[in-house]
């Protein structure tokens, strides 16, 4: 039985990979996920954006009201270091990539184009094997239009991809209007893979207090299926690898993504709930059921189920929808919709 | 030997480098001005640095001065090198200690930031009373002239203590010398080990008690031994003066830098000599220098080693020629023969002179005088003063300098407008803004200009006394020649006008120069901001030819994210302009210093800074001044119309920094100032003020309540008055059930107002249409000043409501009827101290009698011009004062014996007198109910009648003239104690807990801000588990002392803890309770705090985390429950809803040990969290009982 597959070019023992979450926030947590089976692990994401916040709301509150009072100049004793910028992140990749023995993936999140290359560089010296690019950009401007944005999706992948020499994943949310056409866009300006999707934090609000509140929602299987959905579209049709994230619970949810057409599958809301020992019991799952459905590799099935391998390639476009409206029934109470 | 570097530092950074590097052990406390060693030495061993034997000294905060001269005591005893540093009352508390450590004949050294002590008031600022009131302890003593001098004579001090086995105090003038900034030479660690030998700090050890050779030392002595004991050491004295001028000459072996027991300047055949020390010293010398070369023959010692008093080293100091001697001192004391300096020079003169030994043929005249208390200034003016005097043929002696004394006539004349400071020296006078970073920015140009050019610079900052809308004075200096002025720029030839707002309030080009450039920060453009300014300042720049240039600062800070910090954006302008510098080569020394001070701190507040500096240039403009005045601006008074006379006399001119003016007779005897001042000055210092929407109005009264400075305030009235109202007043239907049919107005003093937004975070209603909008919301000042001030008066108009009968003042919602009488403090704007403070004066105002411990709360509620406490339309009111730090508890309890003594004087006259005063009156006085305020409203008016009747019999009676002297004592008085957590938790504490035990009604209210907050945030037992603070670079490794668990041991007192954000109908009932409590009651108060590091308009919510955190749990203990049966623990915040860091990382003081220091603060986070728990569990079951 052979359970390994390949992501950007490395050879993974399964495909049940970390993704950036918390749990990889320090050297002894990646170790306990390394001894739970994972075969590579995706950092958490280094936040240029946090970074300077960091720095912003340091330098605010050490300068807050000083020099107001003769007896009190400041506040609080000016340290000789905080830690502010990329430091102990790419330390952490460094001592992980050196003593984790799976491929360690940097996480980056930039706002500004000299950010994303400069930290780039930066997880890539430090030894990471690969790295992943979050970008999302919520467009609140209504002066900025679609193509204006996704040029700056673009321009970034470009960018970076010409700085650094470790394959380099994109991992976007699926909110675009061309969604497919983009796909090939990123892969066209260097994406090694497609990390399908992002998932944002949604503000919520509170009607008892009357307060925006923001909601952290872990994430449940019925998730998976938009991702599911465009890995099923793109596969065999835009040359990357893809990674499945976001909806990914169960040995189902694994099979799923890797029918669809996805190299790995990546877990975090799962691990953080159920723990880490949730990787074995998937991967063992993942054999068991193989066994049991007598497939011989991963690879066997990737893809098997995209869109241009199935008997209704019309199933995952507008077809399904329709599919959905027949089994619809009116609503017994009568409400009119 | 490696070159020394020059570094640009003050005199307290320049004491503790050498205190740090020689010694073992520090103990250190806070105390202004001299609490910046001790935050040095704390931070370098934080920071691991090593003293000159590589070892990180061991850094010890103890719980007051006492508790540091104690310990130092012990740590020399047990061989340690040890010392301190202190100041004023601080060194006044190590009195006893040092008499010890002389007797025992132990080196160690004590640096002293010399202040002020505490007599008619306080005073933080520097003169030589503390230092002084040591001489009899047996101490050397070797005095600082300048920061050089500081840093090299800690060293020389060092040395000669270890030599000569006498214990040394390194003093130099605080606030002057302790925080000018210098370019100096700073010592090497080579120089350092070449002045200490190992071998005598090895016999130091050997000295020292140990049981491997054990002997005794602190023996008590009898009759028969003890005097003898005293003369042991006369040796080790005699011996002192050729110890330190051999110290002194070896020192100079190394750097160059001669110095003596006694230095004199000036003309070697001078008929005057002025002895002094200190930093006027430097005044002194510049002046001499200036004077001789304009044809005067005069002189000056300088005395450095002023105890043991060398007089042979003194005498032979002076010329020969000398017919006239003036001794200065920077003190005084009442009733002497003369101040301390004086009385030496006499007794060497005379006895010298006696025993043939002195160089003068004909005896001297020799007078003394006082000069510069309080950091009084003490100019070339005065120096010149002091000369004109002694020429005179009668010159006066014990005079006084710098004050015009119109009582006892002790002052001498001198010329204001004599100037001696030099062409070729730029001084640059700036005047900020407390939070505008003005004077950090100065502090940078200082060190670019001292580091990175070969002129002399030197920087002193003068504050204002209020901690919110500070006006900050920085005075910087850069020359050729060293610089020896150690006074405020009396001609300045650059003035920097940081706030626009300053050219109404204070005469900003009294002290330019002719020809001196103006820059000002200004929204009016080069071309409009003419008309914009006052008649004076025009006339002011056309007259001095002035070169006038604006820039829009806050516009460029706004841009550039800077938000309202101009620092940056004012300093390249000033380079830009003052030519100090070439202006590329300015520019790039400001951004290299900008990445020094704030790269640590992240790249994007370096480019937020650089940015800054790039669009200055772009924005600043010269202005083309007209040939004439046009303006009809005049300047704004200090004080409104209609204030008392003291007011208008003494309190306007202290307003509007003209205080050095006032005469003698102006200023009351003995330190009694009339309360309730604060509102009469206007300081109109809020950009934006809350403005109240009736109709969202809930009247909750919870912005009324949070308000901190009682700008914000309730009141139902009846509709009739409205027809009198201003047409702007707003009003509404009150909605309070025991007053129906009435009018409701929540009134905002904008002119009072600090803009903190506190109200608005408080305020629960919102706009059901637009959430954003609540029932108070902030709005530019300026356009609402006109009508408010308006309204504000009408509404103070409006009658109060009664107190009693009708309506209980026991809910949020009614209490915000009742009158503060605390009032528009300079607290900090947000401050979470003052709500408490407030709250208890609408309480129990009118019967308060308040003992406040030093802190925060004296400053804001004690410092001139003028003060909080208020007083009511009955002329009733808190009376409050202030004894020191150490003491508020006995201090308080003092109040109440006094209170106890005369009420239980007054009722036995009332029973004596009682035929007289009339029986049923006296029975109704002796048998009233005062646990109300209608019964102690109906005893004040039974007093009063008795009052009456006494005066109608015959005053011969004795019983009858004292019961009028203590007749007020039979109404019930409210005593409070209130202080912080500094004072509650460390220095106060054994008071505390025995007032608390004598089981006296007295009521302890503790603002527990976790800090010493006044002198900027160093720990206390308060200060929470890995919460960084001064003192806890690296994170307070030990928990908050559970304080209200301690004192609840007792079982008789009463105690609550209280958060008024997170639960203020707990807060009040709290407060009532305590009050009503016929015994002690301790209050315990979270006090949100500027030093947590917090949003200041959301301190409120930081009370909330706190409580759901569980840090912060909220209880009382009520005695009187159980005499109920009842469990008198009653728990009354729920169980912890988050994660203590939930709470802890929203306060940059958990957050930057975070930043600093993540594994030590994981580890403290996570113990703090335990402790947190256990705490709880523990709460849970005393409240089940």
């Amino acid at each position: 039985m052979d359970l390994t597959t390949t992501y950007m070019g490395m050879k993974l023992a399964h495909p049940i990979v970390p993704a950036a979450s918390p749990l990889s926030k320090n050297l002894d947590s990646i170790k306990r996920l390394v001894d739970a089976g994972a075969p590579a692990i995706v950092m958490y994401s280094l936040f240029e954006e946090q970074i300077n916040a960091e720095g912003l709301i340091l330098d605010h509150y050490l300068n807050y009201g000083s020099y107001s009072s003769p007896e009190a100049m400041t506040y609080f004793p000016d340290l000789k270091n905080y830690n502010i910028g990329p430091d102990d992140y790419l330390e952490l990749i460094r001592k992980a990539s050196e003593r984790a023995g799976v491929p360690i993936i940097g996480s980056l999140n930039g706002v500004s184009t000299g950010g994303w290359i400069s930290y780039a560089k930066k997880i890539e010296e430090a030894g990471a094997a690969g790295l992943e690019l979050n970008i999302y950009y919520i467009a609140t401007d209504i002066a900025r239009d679609g193509n204006e944005i996704e040029q700056m999706y673009l321009d970034v992948v470009r960018d970076v991809k010409k700085s650094v020499s470790i394959p380099v994943a994109v991992k976007v949310g699926p909110f675009f209007s061309a969604t497919a056409n983009m796909m090939r866009k990123l892969a066209d300006a260097g994406a090694d893979a497609l990390v399908l999707f992002n998932r944002f934090y949604q503000p919520d609000i509170d009607p008892e207090t009357l307060e925006v509140v923001p909601q952290h929602i872990l994430s449940t299987s019925t998730d998976l299926l938009v991702s599911l959905r465009w890995v099923a579209i793109l596969y065999g049709r835009v040359p990357v690898d893809f990674a499945v994230t976001n909806g990914v619970h169960s040995t189902t949810d694994v099979l799923k993504s890797m029918m669809a057409g996805a190299k790995v599958a990546m877990v975090a809301s799962e691990l953080l709930q159920h723990g880490m020992g949730r990787i074995r019991e998937l991967a063992n799952d993942l054999q068991r059921w193989m066994e049991e459905h007598e497939y011989e590799s991963v690879r066997q099935m990737q893809g098997s189920m995209s869109q241009i391998n199935v008997a209704q390639p019309a199933a995952f476009e507008r077809a399904n929808y329709m599919k959905s409206l027949e089994s619809w029934r009116p609503d017994p109470t009568g409400v009119k919709l | 030997m490696n070159k020394r570097p020059l570094v640009t530092i003050d005199g307290n950074e320049a004491a503790a480098y050498v205190a740090y590097k020689t010694n073992e052990v520090i103990a250190i406390y806070p105390i202004t001005p001299s609490s910046n060693m001790g935050e040095w030495a704390d931070q370098w061993a934080a920071e691991g640095k090593p003293n000159i034997w590589g070892t990180v000294p061991l850094v010890k905060e103890m719980q007051s001065e006492g508790g540091a001269a104690g310990a130092i005591h012990g740590a020399l005893q047990a061989g340690a090198l040890a010392c301190t540093f202190t100041a004023s009352q601080g060194l006044l508390l190590m009195i006893p200690n040092m008499y010890k450590i002389a007797g025992e004949l132990t080196s160690t050294v004590f640096h002293i930031a010399a202040r002020a002590i505490a007599a008619q008031g306080l005073s933080i600022y520097g003169d030589h009373s503390d230092v002084m009131s040591t001489r009899a302890t047996g101490w050397a003593m070797l005095f600082s002239n300048s920061v050089q001098e500081v840093m090299d004579f800690a060293l020389i001090a060092q040395a000669a203590t270890l030599e000569s086995r006498v214990p040394f105090i390194h003093a130099f003038d605080g606030f002057r010398t302790s925080h000018e900034e210098m370019k100096i030479e700073e010592l090497l660690d080579d120089d350092i080990r070449a002045m200490i030998p190992d071998e005598l700090v090895a016999e130091h050890r050997r000295r020292a008690l140990s049981p491997d050779h054990p002997f005794i030392r602190g023996t008590a002595q009898n009759p028969d031994v003890y005097f003898q004991g005293r003369e042991t050491v006369n040796p080790f004295y005699q011996k002192v003066p050729s110890i330190v001028q051999q110290a002194m000459d070896k020192f100079a072996g190394l750097t160059g830098r001669q110095y003596n027991l006694f230095d004199y300047v000036g003309a070697p055949d001078a008929d005057r000599v002025m002895v002094v020390m200190g930093s006027a010293a430097e005044a002194a010398h510049e002046t001499i220098d200036y004077l001789n070369a304009h044809g005067y023959k005069v002189g000056l010692v300088k005395v450095r080693l002023y105890r043991p008093f060398s007089a042979q080293h003194f005498i032979a100091a002076l010329p020969p020629t000398v017919k006239v001697i003036a001794a200065l001192d920077r003190c005084k004391e009442p009733g002497s023969a003369g101040e301390p300096l004086y009385q030496d020079v006499i007794t060497a003169v005379m006895e010298a002179y006696a025993a043939g030994t002195a160089p003068f043929t004909q005896l001297p005249k020799i007078i003394g005088g006082r000069y510069g208390l309080a950091s009084k200034e003490f100019t070339p003016a005065m120096v010149k003063g002091v000369f004109d005097e002694m020429a005179k043929p009668q010159p006066k002696n014990h005079f006084t300098v710098g004050i015009i004394d119109d009582v006892t006539y002790t002052s001498i004349d001198y010329d204001p407008e004599f100037n001696i400071e030099p062409d070729d020296v730029v001084r640059a006078l700036f005047y900020g803004l407390g939070a505008d970073g003005t004077v950090g920015a100065n502090k940078n140009s200082i060190k670019i200009i001292g580091e990175q050019t070969p002129y002399y610079a030197q920087g002193y900052y003068f504050y204002d006394s209020k901690k919110s809308g500070t006006l900050t004075l920085s005075n910087l200096r850069f020359g050729p020649r060293p610089i020896r002025s150690p006074y405020l720029i009396q001609k300045a030839n650059f003035i920097g006008v940081h706030q626009f707002g300053f050219v109404e309030k204070y005469d900003v080009l009294e002290k330019a120069a002719e020809g001196a450039t103006l820059l000002l920060n200004s929204l009016y453009g080069p071309d409009e901001v003419w008309d914009h300014l006052p008649r004076r300042m025009q006339q002011q720049i056309i007259d001095k030819k002035i070169k006038f240039y604006v820039i829009d600062a806050y516009s460029v800070a706004r841009e550039t994210g800077m938000g309202n910090r101009i620092n940056t954006t004012m300093q390249a302008c000033f380079f830009a302009i003052s030519g100090v510098l070439p202006r590329d080569e300015a520019i790039a020394q400001i951004k290299e210093y900008i990445r020094k001070t704030y790269g640590r701190r992240g790249e994007a507040v370096v480019q937020k800074n650089f940015a800054a500096v790039d669009a200055a240039l772009d924005h600043l403009y010269e202005v083309k001044v007209p040939a004439q005045v046009t303006s009809t601006i005049e300047m704004t008074p200090p004080v409104v119309a209609g204030a008392p006379a003291f007011v208008q006399e003494v309190t306007a001119a202290i307003i509007a920094n003209q205080g050095n003016l006032l005469p003698v007779s102006k200023i009351p005897v003995d330190g009694t100032y009339p309360s309730g001042t604060t509102r009469w000055e206007k300081r109109n210092i809020a950009l934006e003020v809350p403005v109240w929407e009736p109709n969202l109005c809930i009247q909750c009264g919870k912005c009324v309540l949070a308000c901190p400075h009682a700008v914000i305030r309730g009141k139902v009235y009846d509709a009739a008055e409205l027809a009198k109202a201003p047409p702007t007043f707003k009003s509404t239907d009150a909605k309070f059930k025991e007053l129906p049919g009435k009018k409701y107005t929540i009134q905002v003093s904008v002119e009072d107002c600090t803009g903190c937004a506190l109200c608005v975070e408080v305020c629960p209603a919102k706009d059901k249409s637009a959430a954003g909008r609540k029932a108070i919301n902030m709005a530019p000042q300026l356009p609402l000043r006109e009508s408010e001030r308006v309204n504000w008066d009408f509404f103070l108009s409006l009658p109060e409501p009664p107190r009693y009968n009708g309506i209980k003042y026991t809910t949020v919602k009614n209490i915000q009827l009742l009158e503060p009488l605390f009032e528009f403090s300079g607290a900090c704007a947000g401050c979470g101290e003052t709500p408490y403070v407030k709250l208890a004066t609408q309480l129990f105002g009118d019967r308060m009698m308040v003992a406040n411990a030093t802190g925060c709360s004296s400053i804001y509620g004690g410092n001139l011009p003028t003060t909080p406490w208020a007083y009511n339309k009955e002329g009733r009111g808190p009376a409050w004062s202030n004894s020191l730090f150490e003491d508020n508890a006995e201090f308080g309890l003092g109040f109440r014996l006094a209170i106890d003594k005369q009420n239980q004087y007054a009722r036995e006259l009332v029973a004596r007198l009682r035929d007289a005063v009339g029986p049923e009156l006296a029975d109704a006085i002796l048998n009233a109910d005062q646990t109300d305020e209608a019964g102690i409203n109906a005893q004040r008016a039974r007093v009063a009648a008795l009052k009456a009747k006494l005066a109608e019999l015959d005053s011969a009676r004795p019983e009858v003239r004292d019961l009028l002297s203590v007749a007020d004592m039979l109404v019930k008085r409210s005593v409070w104690i209130m202080g912080g957590d500094g004072w509650a938790y460390d220095i106060g504490y054994g008071g505390l807990d025995h007032v608390l035990a004598s089981g006296a009604d007295v009521n302890v209210l503790v603002l527990d801000t976790e800090v010493y907050s006044n002198t900027g945030g160093q720990a206390s037992k308060a200060t929470p588990l890995g919460a960084v603070a001064r003192f806890a670079a690296g994170g307070k490794p030990s928990f908050k002392k559970d304080l209200g668990g301690m004192v609840m041991s007792y079982g008789n007192v009463y105690v609550a803890t209280v958060a008024m954000g997170a639960n203020d109908a707990q807060t009040v009932r709290a407060f009532i309770e305590a009050e009503s409590y016929p015994g002690p009651s301790l209050i315990i108060a979270y006090s949100h705090c500027i030093n947590h590091g917090i949003d200041m308009a959301k301190g409120m919510q930081q009370h909330k985390l706190a409580v759901e955190s569980g840090y912060w749990p909220l209880y009382r203990y009520d005695p009187r429950l159980k005499a109920e049966g009842k469990n008198p623990f009653q728990l009354d915040s729920g169980a912890p809803k988050i994660a203590l860091k939930d709470y802890a990382y929203t306060e940059n003081r958990y957050r930057m040990l975070m930043q600093s220091n993540p594994a030590a603060a994981e580890a403290l986070m996570a113990e703090a969290q335990k402790i947190v728990q256990e705490r709880w569990a523990q709460l849970e079951k005393m409240a089940k009982g």
